[in-house]
């Protein structure tokens, strides 16, 4: 007992460099292999990660980052300048409402789509319906944008156009951002709740039939079975899917808005998250102090959701995490 | 009698149950086509009729002549060669990195897996945000203007790695040991045995990868200003033609027709839809491996 416990120990303790060249040695093909993408890893994801720098600097151009004069206000003058810019308490707000409605709607959207496909008893009809409703994802958002505008744009939409011939009203969809919460969690649904099916029926298809088998002999009806055997054992995916969902609450989706909205200032008050903030900082305004200290605090305050969310997601399900 | 009449009233609640999912499918796929057929309708209308009447799904009069001016500009040719080059060549050089990158990783006994496994993980969670990036990539490394923009900032995904490392992962590890004993190094034992094998898990990455390039106009907007209009690709092109003028201005002296004159509208839809041919037509192919490896990568994850 004593001697598989010390075996454990000097296991466990540190390699020695010597070991460690022998590792190296040892497997030099693997690591030669793995060598350019550790070389673009720390070029392109942990070479901007010493510009964080800029947050805490009064940067300019001509000297650097590292040159540039320290921000005033210990450092943190960017910080204090971004926390009393006006409206941005509404930037924070619009980036975790949105989320939240995305995620509570794309995930309902989901789960029922995926509920009814796996019922469709016809193959071919639900491969193809399966496949139309997948379609969507594939297309930017720069072409759903040009979409959008087929539909709302001021003059000649098809929803402008009809809602005009109904009423008499020409409704002014760019112009006033009341609409926008609706409208982008219409746009996100069509775009990826098909999309989202994929994992729920992967889940279904995946349960044992037996239970199915047994609650038809038993006499339950189809919607009885989803009631009360489907719905429950799906149950640990949707929470699971929904806490990493959580976990990105803080990250707005830049691709979306930006390509939807632009740099129409008028629908900023609903439309408006951080990452769009962020750009505006910098292409706009040109303060790359501020721009950099958003994102350092959006990156630092989602890292902890995420690590977080992860660390419940792996409670719950020992499997789920990919790491 | 009792049980047959309970059977009865089961199947026909099983019944009204399968007509509501076929229909509300249905809904749900008239929905995701209907912007399709909208730009298909108002590509083929004439400018004249989305003035007055809107967009349509059904052209009011057939008329070509957004195509015309669309095709006898060499706008469109430039931006799909910029597309299909950088798609080609990026989806190619970070299927390469990623492959080279999994590979190792699924390797149980790969030492400094662990650490190396956390250095990628960490680039998930923390970043250093758009300014740094931003001037990395055009201050530090002058890439600004170059095509190589479009390619090399997003030729490698985490995300997409691990994907591919946990298809790696459920391969044999008898397959490797006997390619070992038989002589072959690690690179000839990835190349020549793992990745045959693995062309379901490949498919699906490698869709992963041409999709992000195709459908890229970020790195574009960042990093392409208005002289490099030559090398903007299919989707900034869109962006940019609903963005400003400057593109249809363009348009206008290339094709020798004024500005005013130039079928905005439907122009837009014609540039829409042929940006998007490609992976409508391609679709039907590709959905099966991309539905499949999806399921495999992240269910078991």
């Amino acid at each position: 007992m004593d001697k598989t416990a010390d075996k454990l120990r000097t296991k466990k303790k540190h390699m020695t460099v010597k070991e460690g060249f022998n590792e190296l040695w040892k497997n030099k093909f693997f690591y030669l292999m793995m060598l350019p993408a550790i070389i673009w890893i720390a070029i392109f994801s942990y070479g901007p990660m010493y510009g964080i720098l800029i947050a805490f600097k009064k940067f300019s151009y001509k000297e650097g980052i590292w040159k540039s004069p320290r921000a005033d206000f210990y450092g943190f003058g960017n910080f204090r300048f971004l926390f009393n810019y006006k409206g941005i308490k509404q930037v924070f707000f619009n980036t975790i409402f949105l989320n939240l409605l995305f995620l509570f709607f794309m995930t309902a959207v989901s789960v029922i789509l995926a509920l009814m496909f796996v019922e469709i008893k016809n193959k071919k009809y639900k491969r193809i319906t399966q496949s139309i409703a997948i379609l969507p994802y594939f297309v930017s958002w720069a072409v759903a944008a040009m979409f959008l505008s087929a539909f709302i744009g001021i003059n000649s939409g098809i929803v402008t156009k009809t809602i005009e011939s109904l009423t008499g009203n020409k409704i002014a969809f760019y112009n006033s951002p009341k609409y926008w919460p609706a409208i982008l969690v219409l746009l996100k649904i069509w775009q990826g709740a098909g999309y989202g099916t994929i994992v729920y029926i992967a889940a279904i298809t995946g349960f044992d039939p037996g239970m199915y088998e047994a609650a038809r002999v038993d006499g339950a009806t189809r919607f009885q079975q989803i009631r009360f055997i489907t719905l429950p054992l799906l149950k640990t995916t949707i929470i699971l899917l929904t806490i990493m969902g959580i976990g990105g609450i803080f990250r707005g989706d830049f691709g979306m808005i930006y390509a939807l909205v632009g740099d129409n200032s008028q629908l900023y008050s609903t439309v408006d998250v951080i990452d769009t903030f962020t750009y505006r900082a910098l292409r706009e305004l040109g303060n790359l102090g501020m721009s950099t200290a958003t994102s350092f605090f959006q990156s630092a305050v989602g890292f902890i959701m995420v690590y977080t969310t992860n660390a419940i997601a792996r409670k719950v399900e020992p499997d789920s995490a990919i790491f | 009698m009792a049980v047959v009449s309970n059977k009865i009233k089961i199947s026909k609640q099983d019944k009204i149950l399968q007509i509501i999912c076929i229909a509300v499918v249905f809904l749900f796929c008239i929905l995701c086509i209907i912007p399709f057929l909208l730009i298909i309708g108002g590509s083929l209308d004439k400018e004249a009729n989305i003035t007055k009447y809107g967009y349509s799904i059904i052209p009011k009069t057939f008329s070509l002549e957004a195509y015309t001016v669309l095709f006898k500009d060499s706008t469109i040719y430039k931006a799909y060669g910029t597309t299909v080059f950088t798609t080609a060549a990026g989806t190619l050089s970070a299927m390469l990195l990623t492959v080279m990158m999994a590979y190792p990783l699924a390797q149980k006994r790969l030492k400094f897996r662990t650490p190396i496994t956390f250095f990628v993980y960490f680039t998930m969670l923390f970043g250093g945000g758009l300014v740094p990036t931003y001037l990395l990539i055009s201050k530090y490394l002058n890439l600004s203007d170059k095509i190589w923009v479009l390619i090399i900032p997003i030729m490698f995904s985490a995300w997409n790695m691990f994907l591919m490392r946990n298809f790696f992962s459920g391969i044999p590890g008898e397959l490797s040991e006997s390619a070992k004993i038989d002589g072959a190094n690690d690179f000839q034992t990835l190349f020549q045995i793992i990745l045959p094998v693995s062309k379901p898990g490949m498919a699906t990455i490698s869709m992963f990868y041409a999709l992000g390039y195709w459908n890229q106009w970020y790195n574009a907007m960042l990093y392409l200003g208005n002289n490099s209009r030559d090398i903007f690709p299919l989707q900034y092109l869109i962006m940019d033609l609903t963005r400003s003028t400057d593109a249809l201005k363009e348009m206008a002296k290339f094709t020798g027709i004024a500005v005013v004159n130039l079928p905005d509208s439907t122009l837009k839809m014609a540039t829409t839809l042929v940006t998007i041919g490609p992976i409508i037509l391609l679709y039907p192919f590709v959905q099966k491996y991309f539905t499949q490896g999806l399921t495999v990568g992240s269910i078991k994850g």
